[in-house]
């Protein structure tokens, strides 16, 4: 259970650039749940995650994964705990290593870094089965390069690190956003198979309203660093993009033109 | 003619010794992405705490073993200055490369040291290149070697990890601070007793004798890796690629003293490789955009 308290995240504080990120911003997401979150730019989105997954802290309040207060803890500690995907396909892996070596360095996330052997022979069957899964082809290219990979595929191979040893929760930052539609579409439909089929507590930032639609149990939608729509259930399956849209007027009270192109 | 055969076999000695430092440099320079300078600062230390040792009696190779220790040290330092002092870098080497000069001064004593091999028990000497070459073939081999092995642990692997993408290792739960200073611990030692072998080699420790040290051990890299790079890329043939890399470095460097060029100008022609050797993919590249662009007009 992921449970953020008036989490308060100010940039460039005292300056005339002062942005308030995060005001004062609660959220609790019980184990299991998949959350979708959209909103604006500069809504907030990205730095709640970053609360979570510890690469920038929060001025004030409190972060807390299963009971475990882990607002000030560094971002290396906490990995043991949280799988992430990143919007940039080119930053969830390691270009210049093989894609066996950086499934074996996903395999030992947490774990004490010893001199024992790297990847271990009985790893490579597990490592070929789990990328058989993503029907990419990648189980006979173990040892290629990363970096010959396509974005699709690197996401792909991101999102298989960060599930490889269950994360108690799964972090996803518009990991579609940088694909082509095609391709979004089939890492979208590898991501929900692999949080259902893990039951994985997850928190996806996406721009795309249809995405947050029709995935997650339960929607999410920030304005000004405070959420100002929470749905879920039945009411969150009779969602359109259309409602959605009206809601966020309502909402926030503001019109929705320069946001419209980017939550289509 | 005769003359330039019989440097020959003094050229591959000193590219041998000097491969040993580039190796060093190359674990900072293209595993960990940082251009350290610490190096000129290292090789010198090692080179004097082997030094002293010999003289006072140690035999060679707990000397070199010493140097080594003494240059993990450095690697530490800067390690600590760059990762717990948030100084970039560069800087942090060239920080600890000036304290470096004050404490090798103190451990020679004065700014030249003799460590004659005719009086002292060492492991390598310019009066025997033959026995030189071999000592420090068995050693890169070794080194090479363990490396290989290292860079295939778990650690090893993080270390690589973190120079390849750090946001990425985090995320992975490496501590990407503590795997730099490592590498830069580990890389400081192989030049400190890359250090502690010139010296024995040469005769001598100069309080000087690191000045431009990281230039010659970059332009190694840089030869070495565009000479393997058509090979393969494993890892044990790119570190054997910059060991060769420096032979091939100071073979070309004897031709040229051989040719009568003017010593004066050798450090600036190391400048001058280095830079060509590493602009010339970022120009290239560049022309070829270029062109492409006049084709679509």
């Amino acid at each position: 259970m992921l449970e953020l308290r008036n989490v308060v995240k100010i940039f460039n504080r005292g300056t005339v650039d002062e942005k308030l990120a995060l005001d004062h911003l609660s959220l609790t997401i019980a184990d299991g749940e998949f959350v979708s979150v959209i909103g604006g730019n500069g809504a907030g989105k990205s730095t709640m995650l970053n609360a979570v997954s510890g690469s920038k802290l929060p001025d004030s309040g409190k972060v807390l994964l299963d009971g475990r207060d882990i607002t000030d803890l560094p971002e290396h500690k906490r990995a043991v705990w949280l799988g992430r995907v990143y919007q940039d396909p080119m930053m969830g892996t390691a270009a210049g290593m093989q894609i066996e070596e950086n499934l074996a360095l996903a395999l030992r996330r947490g774990k004490r870094r010893t001199l024992a052997p790297g990847i271990r022979k009985s790893e490579r069957a597990l490592f070929r089965e789990k990328l058989a899964e993503l029907g990419l082809g990648l189980e006979d290219r173990l040892t290629a390069r990363v970096g010959t990979l396509s974005g699709g595929q690197r996401q792909a191979l991101t999102l298989l690190m960060a599930t490889i040893s269950r994360p108690d929760m799964l972090l996803l930052d518009e990991h579609t956003a940088a694909l082509d539609p095609k391709t979004a579409e089939r890492v979208m439909t590898l991501t929900e198979k692999m949080v259902r089929e893990q039951k994985l507590t997850t928190l996806m930032i996406t721009h795309n309203m249809k995405d947050a639609i029709k995935y997650g149990d339960r929607l999410i939608m920030l304005h000004a660093g405070r959420i100002i729509l929470d749905i879920s259930g039945e009411e969150k399956k009779a969602l359109t993009v259309e409602e959605l849209l009206r809601s966020f007027n309502r909402a926030s009270g503001e019109e929705f033109a320069a946001d419209r192109a980017v939550l289509s | 003619m005769i003359d330039l055969l019989n440097s020959l076999p003094g050229a591959l000695a000193q590219g041998l010794v000097w491969g040993v430092m580039a190796i060093g440099v190359f674990l900072t320079y293209k595993i960990l992405g940082i251009a350290d300078l610490t190096v000129d600062g290292s090789i010198c230390t090692g080179a004097a705490v082997c030094t002293m040792m010999i003289i006072g009696g140690s035999p060679a190779w707990l000397a070199m073993i010493c140097a080594f220790l003494a240059g993990t040290a450095a690697g530490i330092l800067t390690g600590l200055l760059h990762i717990l002092l948030g100084i970039p870098d560069i800087l942090s080497g060239i920080l600890t490369q000036m304290a470096l000069w004050s404490i090798n001064l103190k451990i020679l004593g004065k700014a030249n040291q003799a460590l004659p091999a005719r009086s002292f028990s060492v492991v390598l000497s310019q009066l025997d290149n033959v026995r030189s070459i071999i000592v420090l073939a068995v050693l890169s081999a070794l080194i090479i070697g363990l490396l290989y092995l290292f860079f295939g642990t778990e650690l090893g692997s993080a270390i690589r990890a973190t120079g390849n993408n750090p946001v990425m290792s985090r995320a992975q739960g490496i501590n990407t601070g503590v795997m730099s200073i490592i590498g830069l611990a580990l890389s400081n030692g192989i030049v400190a007793l890359s250090g502690a072998l010139l010296c024995q080699y040469q005769g001598y420790t100069d309080i000087n004798m690191g000045r431009g040290a990281v230039v010659i051990g970059l332009a190694a890299v840089v030869i070495g890796t565009a000479v393997t790079k058509r090979i393969g890329s494993n890892f044990a043939l790119k570190l054997t690629g910059v060991a060769f890399g420096a032979v091939i470095y100071y073979t070309v460097y004897q031709v040229i003293i051989f040719a009568g060029f003017d010593t004066d100008f050798l450090k600036m022609f190391s400048a001058i490789v280095v830079a060509c050797f590493l602009g010339i993919p970022y120009v290239s590249k560049k022309i070829k955009h270029m062109k492409g662009r006049k084709k679509d007009a």
